[in-house]
């Protein structure tokens, strides 16, 4: 374009349709938006034509139909007797069960783990190193595989099952224990922790108060732990003190009576605990070194003691960056979990893989498990976020 | 040990496939499976990933078995005596069905049994029986158990997504019994399982127990099968439903395995029995042409299946019988005339 046409072209005041920019933008979006549609619906369409060709039952019927196979653990009744939705049941809150006891586990060893690699101690600093840095680069799956099988091939048949603690038995079968058997008189004594509970929260927010009111302080660490404590130890007594223990048994093929975890639960909940400690670790890690040493020295300065300057300046402003990366691990930890299936854990994969191949509903059984996840996923990021508003940085 | 992620997410990855295969295979839907087998000059047999006598790959990764010579036996009925014309697709029981409907595999030659729901709800079709099998227990000798009623409150390693995992359940309840079931995807890793102690006992096809019984027990003799059979077991080939030519391939050519038996057909009376007067035999072979023309083969099909492996007695001696590790009895599996259960259809 030359000088002299450009000094010429004067934009006019609208130009045609296919020059306007806004307008070319809204029909590319129309015609994108129109081409996924599209596809999806053909996809949809395809899907449905192949099943009906083939004859492949379709729907969610086969959520009443009975089930009739066995799953080895469960948290809810369940026997092959019941409904194939209830075995989704099964399988959700088996894998629910090992994401929360997982997600609580690596967040403790994470947290020691990442205030280790930090101590001023060398053995302790390089033994946290060593630690995450060989499970971090590890696949998870090895990881399962290694301590399923350690503990499959490592520990003895049951009717030569280790002792490690009176009545506490390691089997290959898994670990039984004795459990406190459930009386009437227990409801009182959760009430009354709970009362205990409500108490102490109580007790702290006067104290709060009152501190900031007259600066005197008052020991609200004791009177709570008094209180959860004591509360319901008197309600035990007042109850007749009913203690029995169910003690497990040898009979027969293995150990009945008492509480029992399986090889499988075990090294799923290990392997998830610990590949995931090492990532929290780092977050921990990470999240205490972006607190600037400023804020140390001046907390030095007022004279706060080593505890009272990591719990009231550093992990507070620490948190803020923790949060988020944390909640992405809580994410992964409950995602992996579905590794379960490699070592035979009864999880909702599982159980859906299982369901599938008897019913042959395999888009069904999909959807459902997606669902679930997808759910779960969002009520964890959900619940992460809140607290994340409630720890981030109040601006004024 | 054997360790593999893969099966896992070949499990799910074949749901998902089946999924894709079902929303895109319209588009690809070449007609009948038939025609694109002969078009594409082979066909893909799901196989296990490992079961002695029945299907099992050598150190090269060739696979030799029962199963497999049922689908090298239609591939030379179809390519003119060709028995290299398969791709095998080792499946778990898990995803053998959904690799079937996707159409990943054309046929399933792997002691799938034959059941209702599979036949409809599924959307497949079976072809004759290969083999009459019944579910049993493997347990190792010193439990001292001697029957399957005293296996209350038993740990049992078991594979998912069978009829066995099904049958196991049943019988239990129906015999008011406890068990706790330990299932693990991979026959492998199920297998290893038991033998390493984390079951009391392994159930599968009685057949099976014997394969994994002299094939992976360190000392065989340790271990026993017990007595009881809790189920049926009908283990047939698998197509897809609505497939109605190829069907009639698989069917027949395992009917002229069978009948081959009866009327004395073996691999190396070939030859000569072209030349034999009796019109059954001759309409087998092809002497008296029509029957390859009806299925939309040459008239040599019958004559090419025999000649890759034998009839179906020489196939059942040379891997499962006192050819192969297994050393099974006919029992069930003899031919009609013999007090078994084998009958072929005629073929006129």
């Amino acid at each position: 374009m030359t000088s002299e046409e450009a000094s010429l072209s004067i934009a006019p005041a609208r130009p045609r349709p296919w020059r306007d920019p806004k307008l070319r933008g809204i029909a590319y979006q129309v015609l994108f938006v129109a081409a996924v549609v599209g596809f999806g619906a053909f996809l949809v369409h395809n899907t449905m034509v192949n099943i009906g060709r083939q004859h492949i039952a379709t729907g969610f019927g086969f959520l009443d139909r009975e089930a009739a196979f066995g799953i080895g653990e469960s948290l809810i009744a369940y026997s092959p007797a019941d409904t194939y939705g209830r075995a989704f049941l099964v399988g959700l809150s088996n894998t629910l069960y090992v994401a929360a006891l997982g997600v609580v586990l690596a967040t403790v060893l994470g947290t020691v783990m990442g205030l280790a690699r930090l101590s001023g101690n060398w053995l302790v600093r390089k033994l946290a190193q060593i630690y995450v840095e060989t499970f971090r680069n590890i696949p998870l799956a090895l990881q399962l595989f290694f301590w399923w099988g350690l503990l499959n091939k490592m520990a003895p048949g049951p009717r030569a099952a280790w002792q490690v603690l009176p009545d506490v038995f390691v089997s290959n079968r898994g670990i039984v224990f004795p459990v406190i058997e459930t009386h009437p008189g227990y409801k009182w004594v959760g009430l009354a922790f709970l009362a205990g509970i409500a108490l102490a929260v109580g007790i702290a927010r006067w104290a709060k108060g009152r501190q900031a009111a007259t600066g005197q302080q008052t020991p609200t660490g004791w009177i709570g732990l008094g209180l959860i404590i004591g509360l319901p130890a008197l309600a035990f007594i007042a109850a007749g003190a009913p203690l029995t223990l169910g003690l497990p048994q040898l009979k027969g093929f293995n150990f009945s009576g008492g509480g029992s975890v399986s090889p499988e639960f075990t090294a799923l909940l290990l392997g998830l605990t610990i590949y995931t400690g090492t990532f929290i670790s780092e977050i921990v890690r990470a999240g205490i070194l972006a607190v600037s040493w400023g804020q140390s020295e001046a907390a030095m300065a007022l004279g706060l003691r080593p505890n009272l300057r990591m719990r009231l300046i550093v992990l507070p402003q620490a948190l803020r960056v923790i949060i988020p990366p944390i909640t992405s691990q809580y994410l992964s930890l409950t995602k992996n979990s579905s590794l379960a299936v490699i070592i035979g854990y009864p999880d909702l994969v599982s159980i859906a893989n299982t369901t599938m191949n008897q019913t042959g509903q395999a888009i069904e059984g999909i959807a459902l498990i997606m669902a679930v996840y997808l759910v779960i996923s969002l009520t964890i990021s959900a619940a992460m976020n809140l607290y994340n508003r409630a720890v981030a940085l109040v601006e004024r | 040990m054997h360790i593999s992620t893969a099966g896992r997410w070949t499990s799910f990855g074949a749901a998902l496939a089946l999924i894709g295969g079902l929303a895109l295979s319209g588009a690809a839907w070449a007609g009948p499976t038939l025609d694109k087998i002969k078009q594409g000059g082979g066909f893909s047999c799901g196989v296990q990933t490992g079961l002695a006598g029945f299907a099992q790959p050598d150190s090269q990764g060739v696979y030799s078995g029962f199963n497999i010579d049922i689908c090298k036996a239609i591939s030379a009925a179809l390519f003119g005596g060709a028995t290299d014309k398969i791709k095998y697709v080792p499946l778990t029981a898990q995803q053998r069905f959904t690799a079937l409907q996707s159409g990943e595999v054309d046929i399933l030659s792997n002691n799938t049994t034959w059941t209702l729901t599979r036949d409809t709800d599924l959307g497949l079709n079976f072809a004759p029986v290969v083999f009459y099998d019944g579910q049993g227990f493997l347990v190792a000798k010193k439990l001292n158990v001697k029957g399957a009623k005293e296996l209350n409150g038993a740990t049992v390693c078991v594979q998912p997504g069978t009829t066995t995992e099904l049958n196991l359940a049943d019988y239990f309840r129906g015999n008011k019994m406890e068990y706790k079931p330990v299932v693990i995807e991979k026959l492998d890793e199920a297998v290893a399982a038991f033998f390493g102690g984390r079951c009391d006992v392994f159930t599968g096809d009685s057949s099976a127990l014997a394969a994994i019984r002299t094939g992976r027990a360190s000392n065989p003799d340790d271990y026993m099968i017990l007595p009881e059979r809790i189920s049926k077991e009908p283990l047939a080939p698998v197509v897809r439903h609505g497939d109605d030519q190829w069907h009639d391939v698989v069917d027949w050519v395992i009917y002229a395995l069978i009948l081959a038996e009866e009327k004395g057909i073996t691999k190396a009376n070939l030859d000569e029995m072209l030349k034999s007067e009796d019109p059954d035999i001759k309409r087998i072979l092809g002497v008296t042409p029509g029957m390859g023309k009806a299925l939309g083969l040459d008239e040599k099909w019958a004559y090419n299946a025999i000649k890759a492996n034998g009839n179906y007695g020489e196939i059942f001696e040379h891997n499962l019988g006192g050819g192969g590790p297994l050393k099974l009895e006919r029992g069930l599996n003899a031919l009609w005339t013999k007090g078994g259960l084998q009958y072929a259809m005629p073929i006129r």
